[in-house]
Parts: C-alpha cells; sequence; structure tokens
C-alpha cells in the first residue's frame, strides 16, 4: 500500500467511525432512552406497587379488550390480506392500481379521522344509525357499534387494515405465477393451488405481516380513542395509560409507566420475531432463486 | 389434421397479438414456431393451451374445438419457459401432480412416476426439490411433468432458453429424441433458427403476429417465400442497392430491396488463374474486416459502398485487411413488397469462368 | 371440420384469459370489505362534510385555532421529516455499508416506533424531555424548555418518523450497483462527490419516498404527540389531530368533519406524490 493509499484507508476510517458514532447516538438517544425511561419510570416506586398497579381491575379489563380486539384484526385482515394478494397478484385487470392505493389509504391517514369516519356512520349523526335502530327494534337486541366494543374492533381493523396484504404482495408479485398457471392447467382447483403452492411461497410473508398487525393493533391509541369512553370496559391498554397519566397524581403516572412497560416487553418480542422472520422469509426466497 | 388453427386473432387493445393466424399440425410432427421476440409466437402457443384466448377465432385439437374450454380440459402438456416447478415440492411430487389432481389411485402415480423418472434418467433424483437440482435436471423435470398425465399434445415455451449454452446441444437431441420416443405431438416455440432447424420437421415461421410461412427445415431456409423469412432465416444480410452488383443491373427497377447471404458470394484473390476471366463479370471489393469462426473465415468487403459478408474456407489462400480483390455474387434474394425471388446472377450463363 | 364447427358452436364461449381460478371471489372479498371497512366510513365524513354550506365551512376552517394547529401539524412534521431525511440517510448507509458489532441489534431498534404503541411513546418523551427528566433537566439548565413547546413536538414527530426513512433507502442502497461507484472512482472522482453526485441521485427517489411517507405520518399523528405538545391554542402547541379529537369531545361533528376533510385531503394528495414517484422509479429502473 502506498502512502497515497493510506491516508485514504484512514480518511475512509475516521467517516466510517463518525457516522456509526452519529447512528449509535441518535438510536441511543431518540429511542432506546425512552425505553428506558419507561422501564424505571415503572420502577421507581419498588416492584410490589408495579405489581399492584398491574393487576387493577381496570387493566385486566383493558388487556382482555386489548387482545381481543388484536385478536379480531389480526384474523380479519389476514382473510383479507389473502384474498387481497389473490386478486392483485395472480391477475391483471382494469383499476388494479387504484385498488391496490385504496387499500393503502389508512397507512396514510390519522388515526383520529378513522375513529371520526366511524362515529360518522354508525353514530347518532350518522346514516346508518336508523338501519341499527332497525335491526334493534326488529330483533330485540341492544346492538351498538360506536363507544362499545364493535367501534373498538372496527377502529381497531381499520388502522392495521392493509398490514398483512402489504407484505404479500410484493412477495407474491416477484414470485410470479407461472407455477399456478402449471398447477391449473394440470385441472388444479383454486383452493388445491392455494394450499400447495401460493401458501408455501407467502407464509413466511404473512407470518411477518400477521406480527406487524399485531402489534399495530396492541398500541392502536387515536382511532380507538375516539370511539371508546367507558373505562373498565371499553378501554384498551393505551387508553388505560392515557386514563393514568392524565389524572395527575403521581401514583397514577406511575401506575401508567407501568402499564406501559408491558407494551413496551411486547414491542421488544415483536421486534426479536420480527426480525427472525424477516431473516426466514429473505433465505427462503434467496433459495428459491 | 391434429391441431387447427382458423382465422385467429388476438388483440390487446388496439394491438394485435396475432393476426389472421391459420395453421395446420399432422399428428406425430414436432413443430417449431419462429419467430423473433415480440413476433407473438408465444401468444399462440399460450391460446392452443388456453392460457390466453383468441379475440376471434377457433381452434381445434384432434376435430374438436377447444376454445373456451379450460386448459385442464384440452389434454396438453405445457412445458413453460421458466420450467415453473413446484419450488415446494420434490421431484417426485412435481411429476405427480398433474395425476394426484386427476384423483388417480396412489399406486398408479407411483408406478407412473417411477417410469417416468427411469425414462428421464432422473432416477435417484426424486426425493430433491428443484432448487437443489442442475438446470438440465429441472427441465428433464418439467418434461416428466408435462407428459405425466399422458397428453396427447406437447407444447413447450422456448423449452432450451433457461439452461446455459453448452447443455442446451445434449438437451436438444436429448428432447427430440424423447419426442420421437413416444411419438406424441408437439410444438415449441424458439426465437433460435439452429435450434428450429435442428429439432423441428416443421417450421412455422412468425412475425408480427402473422404467419409468414410453414414448411419443413429445409423449405424454409432454401425457399423463403417473403423478405422477413429470407431474412430472418440464415445469415442474411440486407441490401437496398443491390443494382450496382454486376449481373444485377437490369433488374433495377423492379425490386425495392434484396437479401444476400454469405454462401451466395464468393471473393477472389489478384493472383487467382481465373482472374483474368473474372475482371469482366466480377465487381472490385476491398476487404474491410475478417474475423475466424472457428472452421472457416468471415470476410466483410466492400463492393461499390456496399458491404457484404463472405464466408471463405480456411484451406484457401489467405487474405488480408486492405487487399484488393474481386467478389462474384451468385445469386440473391429480391423482393418489392410481398414478393420475394431468387434471381440468378445475369452473367451466369454468358460466362463460363464463374460458372 | 365445417359440420364440427357448427355442433360445438353452441359452446358457451368463455373469453376469459384468467387461468388462475377463484378471481371473481378473491376481488369480490376484497371490493367489499374494503368498501365497507374503509370507504365506506370515510365517505361518510365526506358526505356530511358536503352538507356543510361553502360559507359555513370556511369560517369552520379559518377559525384561528384551526388554522393555528394546521399550521403547528405541518410545519412541525416538514422539520422532522427534513431532519429524519439526515438520519435516515446516515443510518441506512451504516447499516448497509459497515460492519460493526450490534449491527443487527441497531438494526432491529429502527423498527421500534413502528412496534411501539404511540401512547407509550408519547408519555414517556413527555416525561424524559419534561423539566424533571432526564433530558429535559440537561436542557432546561440551558433555558431551553422542550416539553409542550414546538420542539419536543418536532421530537416526537422524529421518533415516528424515522423508520419511514430509513426503510425506504436501505433496500435501494442495498440493490445500488457496487459498479456504478467504482465508475466514478475510475474517473477520478472523490469519494465526496462520488456520494453526492452519483449516490445521492439514486437515492432521491426514495428519499422522497421516505420523506413523503413520514411527513405524511406526522401531520396526522396523534397518541405520540399529544403529551409533549401543550395542546394550549394560546401557545399555538395544538396539532390538528387533537383539535378533530376535542371538537369530537364537544360533539361539534360540523367542525370536526369539515377539519377531517381538509387532512383528508392533504394525506391523498402526500399519498398520490408517494404513488407517482414510485411509478417514476419502477419506470426508470425498467428501462435501464
Amino acid at each position: 500500500m502506498d502512502y497515497t493509499e493510506q491516508t485514504k484507508q484512514k480518511g475512509h476510517n475516521l467517516v466510517k467511525g463518525v457516522l456509526i458514532t452519529i447512528s449509535v447516538l441518535f438510536v441511543g438517544i431518540m429511542l432506546i432512552l425512552p425505553m428506558v425511561s419507561v422501564v424505571t419510570n415503572a420502577l421507581s416506586k419498588g416492584f410490589s406497587f408495579y405489581v399492584h398497579s398491574l393487576t387493577t381491575e381496570y387493566v385486566v379489563s383493558a388487556l382482555v379488550i386489548t387482545l381481543l380486539a388484536t385478536l379480531v384484526a389480526v384474523v380479519v385482515n389476514t382473510f383479507f390480506g389473502i384474498m387481497a394478494s389473490w386478486a392483485l397478484t395472480r391477475f391483471s385487470f382494469k383499476g388494479k392500481h387504484v385498488l391496490a392505493t385504496l387499500i393503502d389509504i389508512p397507512f396514510s391517514i390519522s388515526p383520529v379521522i378513522a375513529g371520526l369516519s366511524y362515529i360518522m356512520t354508525f353514530g347518532r349523526m350518522g346514516w346508518a344509525a336508523p338501519v341499527i335502530n332497525w335491526i334493534n327494534a326488529t330483533f330485540h337486541t341492544d346492538l351498538q357499534i360506536v363507544f362499545a366494543l364493535p367501534g373498538v374492533l372496527l377502529a381497531t381493523i381499520f388502522v392495521t387494515f392493509p398490514f398483512i396484504s402489504r407484505e404479500i404482495i410484493p412477495v407474491l408479485n416477484s414470485e410470479g405465477c407461472d407455477e399456478e398457471e402449471a398447477a391449473a392447467l394440470m385441472g388444479a382447483g383454486g383452493f388445491t393451488i392455494f394450499r400447495k403452492i401460493t401458501f408455501p411461497k407467502m407464509k413466511w410473508a404473512l407470518i411477518y405481516g400477521m406480527i406487524l398487525c399485531a402489534a399495530r393493533a396492541l398500541g392502536e391509541f387515536g382511532a380507538v380513542s375516539a370511539l371508546s369512553k367507558t373505562r373498565g370496559k371499553t378501554f384498551t391498554l393505551p387508553l388505560e395509560i392515557d386514563a393514568l397519566y392524565l389524572s395527575g397524581d403521581s401514583d397514577s403516572i406511575v401506575s401508567a409507566f407501568s402499564v406501559s412497560s408491558i407494551l413496551v416487553i411486547l414491542a421488544i418480542v415483536v421486534l426479536v420475531l420480527r426480525n427472525i422472520f424477516e431473516y426466514r422469509e429473505k433465505k427462503s426466497s434467496n433459495e428459491s432463486r | 389434421m391434429y391441431v387447427e388453427l382458423k382465422d385467429i386473432n388476438k388483440k390487446y387493445g388496439d394491438f394485435y397479438a396475432s393476426k389472421d393466424v391459420n395453421l395446420s399440425i399432422e399428428k406425430g410432427k414436432l413443430v417449431a414456431l419462429l419467430g423473433p421476440s415480440g413476433s407473438g409466437k408465444t401468444t399462440i402457443l399460450r391460446m392452443i393451451a388456453g392460457l390466453e384466448n383468441p379475440t376471434s377465432g377457433s381452434i381445434f385439437i384432434d376435430g374438436k374445438r377447444v376454445d373456451g374450454l379450460a386448459p385442464s380440459e384440452r389434454g396438453i402438456g405445457f412445458m413453460f419457459q421458466s420450467y415453473a416447478l413446484f419450488r415446494y415440492m420434490t421431484v417426485f411430487d412435481n411429476i405427480a401432480f398433474g395425476l394426484r389432481v386427476k384423483k388417480v389411485p396412489e399406486d398408479q402415480i407411483r408406478s407412473r412416476v417411477k417410469e417416468l423418472l427411469k425414462l428421464t434418467n432422473l432416477e435417484g433424483i426424486e426425493n430433491r426439490y428443484p432448487n437443489q437440482i442442475s438446470g438440465g435436471q429441472r427441465q428433464r423435470v418439467a418434461f416428466a411433468r408435462a407428459i405425466a398425465p399422458n397428453p396427447s399434445l406437447l407444447l413447450l415455451d422456448e423449452p432450451f432458453a433457461a439452461v446455459d449454452a453448452k447443455v442446451r446441444q445434449d438437451l436438444r437431441s436429448w428432447l427430440r429424441d424423447m419426442i420421437y420416443r413416444l411419438g406424441i405431438t408437439s410444438i415449441f416455440v424458439t426465437h433460435d433458427q439452429d435450434e428450429a432447424v435442428e429439432v423441428a420437421d416443421q417450421i412455422v415461421v412468425v412475425n408480427r403476429g402473422r404467419v409468414e410461412q410453414t414448411g419443413t427445415p429445409s423449405d424454409i431456409y432454401g425457399g423463403p417465400q417473403t423478405a422477413f423469412v429470407a431474412e430472418f432465416v440464415g445469415q442474411s444480410l440486407p441490401i437496398n442497392d443491390f443494382y450496382k452488383l454486376r449481373g444485377y443491373e437490369e433488374q433495377k427497377n423492379l425490386y425495392k430491396g434484396a437479401i444476400v447471404r454469405p454462401e451466395f458470394v464468393e471473393v477472389f484473390r489478384a493472383d487467382n488463374p481465373t482472374f483474368k476471366e473474372l475482371v469482366p463479370v466480377a465487381d472490385r471489393a476491398t476487404v474491410e474486416k475478417i474475423s475466424f469462426r472457428g472452421d472457416h473465415l468471415e470476410l466483410l468487403v466492400d463492393v461499390k459502398g456496399i458491404k457484404l459478408t463472405v464466408s471463405r474456407a480456411l484451406e484457401r489462400r489467405p487474405v488480408s485487411v486492405g487487399d484488393q480483390m474481386l467478389a462474384v455474387v451468385y445469386r440473391l434474394y429480391a423482393f418489392d413488397h410481398e414478393d420475394i425471388v431468387l434471381l440468378n446472377n445475369a452473367n451466369l450463363r454468358d460466362y463460363e469462368a464463374i460458372a | 371440420m365445417r359440420s364440427i364447427a357448427s355442433r360445438n358452436g353452441k359452446i358457451k364461449v368463455k373469453r376469459s384469459d384468467r387461468v388462475i381460478p377463484g378471481f371473481g371471489l378473491s376481488l369480490g372479498i376484497t371490493i367489499v370489505m374494503l368498501s365497507v371497512l374503509i370507504l365506506i366510513p370515510l365517505a361518510s365524513v365526506l358526505l356530511y362534510s358536503f352538507q356543510l354550506s361553502p360559507d359555513k365551512f370556511v369560517t369552520l376552517i379559518t377559525n384561528r385555532a384551526v388554522l393555528f394547529a394546521f399550521g403547528t401539524s405541518i410545519s412541525c412534521a416538514f422539520i422532522a421529516a427534513l431532519i429524519n431525511c439526515i438520519f435516515g440517510t446516515v443510518l441506512a448507509w451504516v447499516l448497509v455499508r459497515y460492519d460493526f458489532p450490534g449491527k443487527r441489534i441497531l438494526d432491529g431498534v429502527v423498527e421500534l416506533p413502528f412496534c411501539l404503541p404511540t401512547a407509550v411513546a408519547g408519555i414517556t418523551l413527555s416525561k424524559l424531555y419534561s423539566d424533571t427528566g432526564w433530558m429535559g433537566r440537561i436542557f432546561s439548565r440551558i433555558g431551553v424548555k422542550i416539553s409542550y413547546t414546538h420542539i419536543g413536538l418536532t421530537i416526537a414527530l422524529i421518533f415516528i418518523g424515522i423508520p419511514f426513512v430509513v426503510r425506504a433507502i436501505q433496500p435501494v442502497l442495498e440493490n445500488l450497483d457496487p459498479q456504478l461507484e467504482e465508475a466514478a472512482y475510475a474517473l477520478g472522482a472523490n469519494p465526496r462527490i462520488t456520494f453526492f453526485k452519483i449516490i445521492l441521485s439514486e437515492l432521491r427517489p426514495a428519499l422522497l419516498t421516505g420523506f413523503a411517507l413520514a411527513f405524511a405520518r406526522g401531520i396526522g399523528e396523534y397518541g405520540s404527540v399529544i403529551y409533549i405538545s401543550g395542546n394550549s391554542a394560546k401557545d399555538h402547541t395544538q396539532v390538528i389531530s387533537y383539535v378533530i379529537m376535542q371538537k369530537l369531545n364537544y360533539m361539534d361533528y360540523a367542525s370536526a368533519t369539515a377539519i377531517a376533510l381538509v387532512l383528508l385531503i392533504i394525506s391523498f394528495s402526500i399519498l398520490f406524490l408517494i404513488n407517482v414517484i414510485q411509478i417514476r422509479q419502477s419506470k426508470r429502473t425498467n428501462y435501464l
């Protein structure tokens, strides 16, 4: 290595060092420090207080609602994701790009608008309110959507709607549909083609999408907040955290951090799973090439 | 006729992928659809398979009208260009797929797949996955999978495109032998004329969605009926001002242009014993480039501003760039819009020297 | 042959190029679910806001508090997205080009804002940057207040937006043809010129997409910003989604929908922009 090469190498190493330091500092201060802060705040009144604040009636109820909403959102959106990706990647038709864009809408609009739109549809002002009243009158039911459990579920589905289709569609697109055509040509039916050929291709992307969907569903706040007003009944964990934090006294604030710490742990679990599945997905698509 | 296409048109918007295609194929023949990329040859194949439907016209297989029938009801085997092997199934399961879908009893499937594995020389790898076998093996698996349900017609889309040049040569003769042994009517698509000439009994030349010419390889090569075929088949060079060449002056206003193949031209060195006699009938040519082509030389010569490619046997006396030589064009294909004729050099009958 | 043709002429010919089954079913379900869950509810917002007279609409929208909230949301989201473009490029570069211990962890942590509930992010950031928090204490010593100001708001939006930018750039950087850089070096360009002239121009569409995504998310963000922003109309620290929520709580549906409509238009414009960028990008790479 001659002199100029050496100085170049030195300069290169310097740049590398500086850039890595910037990155680590940025991630450390902006992303990791807040997590650490959640945990230390949560434990600031001792471990028994921590356990106590996690076992109140409100928190348990919120946990149940949160898990239920997450489950429903994952199931509904998985079904939707499979249908949408099948339609959008196996066929070409007019308006395909428009449809794909419409599916992505929930990504780019404020969750508060999601909540608002359900209120304007099913709420007292909404055009669907007479329909609901009619159903209730005819079938002697007490169906309520807004400010009740169905509203919470709908809001959660709304904000996580594209998560799964969005993960599957690129995978299926890049794999092409020769294999499906070959199978159809040999007389295989739709379900057989899906089960034997398409599903194995998108398996990892699907799981990955389900994890993302679950993560977002667990933490949805804005949309649910517009549609859920009863603490202990229709509150999810983020709403419970909000209620605790805003009540202002120092015990409640610590409790808010305690509840948050569960969600932080879940977020970290999701991150780890996500990395594992992303790795698997990459590996499987590399292998098939 | 075993396979028949009648007045087939295929439109994508305003674009005709196929236009007035009529085609008849005899039973047991191995037919090549030959054309440049984008010529619509694959569209024809896919329409026969039922992967695409014609905008108008009808398709018959074995006397039965099949357009409108699902691909699986047409009794065809299809080999995809990419092979489309099911990557999450073993070689065995790939070959068995078509039979399983048809609900053939499992013991029959087993014996049929065994038989095919033996036929295609794939024994021992039946439990591997497509990504664990070589390109040549993949092609054989795709072939075995396509013929497993005993189709009456085998369709192959660029069957050799996905293997590298070295394996291709072996696979060509393998595939041809295999198809003859099975006696199955087959149609394959290719853009490679050597492949078509070597493998097929019959060639269908396709250009811009139309069938240009149908015939045996020697018909196509020796008697092109359109300018496109003359230019596409063989190593052909289109020239416009062919009438400048000696022996063709009288044809000036009769044809629009001409196509010359290297084997139609010969060049003579100045020290050739017949040189003097040649002078009145031949054109002066300057050697501009010499390329070694393995078993012969290829010269690029300039004749009155026309560039011609000439092949020259290695054992003839050497030439070098810049040499002044004499060139005689024995014949050429002259064309005018639709018509194409083989013109012989007018001086040929008058001069013994070059006869 | 003729007799066969006429005999079979009655076959019902399905003129469809779809060999793979399930088109009608899957498309039908997709459209129904999309309509019921997303499009019809959103249309209700539009429907309601169209019932407002233009005068009323303008009055509601040009309310001082509303205008300031729009200004706050847009300007803070814009600044946060810009800052994210800088740090996002550095992060993506470091993650793609260098090897160092802990790289995979760093790569994973970048996604944290996607996985962490916004409310959790909101309260922890608010606490961290308040006068008694770890970061807030440091800054208050030099007289800078962060929580309950525009600075805090911007920090929360940086937190939310960083993964959008990193994840938009990373794949492009990974697929960048190394020959491009080598060619630039071979032609005598130094690393700095190579980066700014060659690599950055290759990254531009991805950078724009990342910027637009982070910006769009930032404008409508609710959970992570409402604790750290002061939510004071007087100090102009209300964000627009907070205002919508406030109107909803007061059952002022007219204002809520009017503001939501404007916000929707902004979001859709950004969505449209992203699509244009991506279509252009794919065209460009296809032609290469």
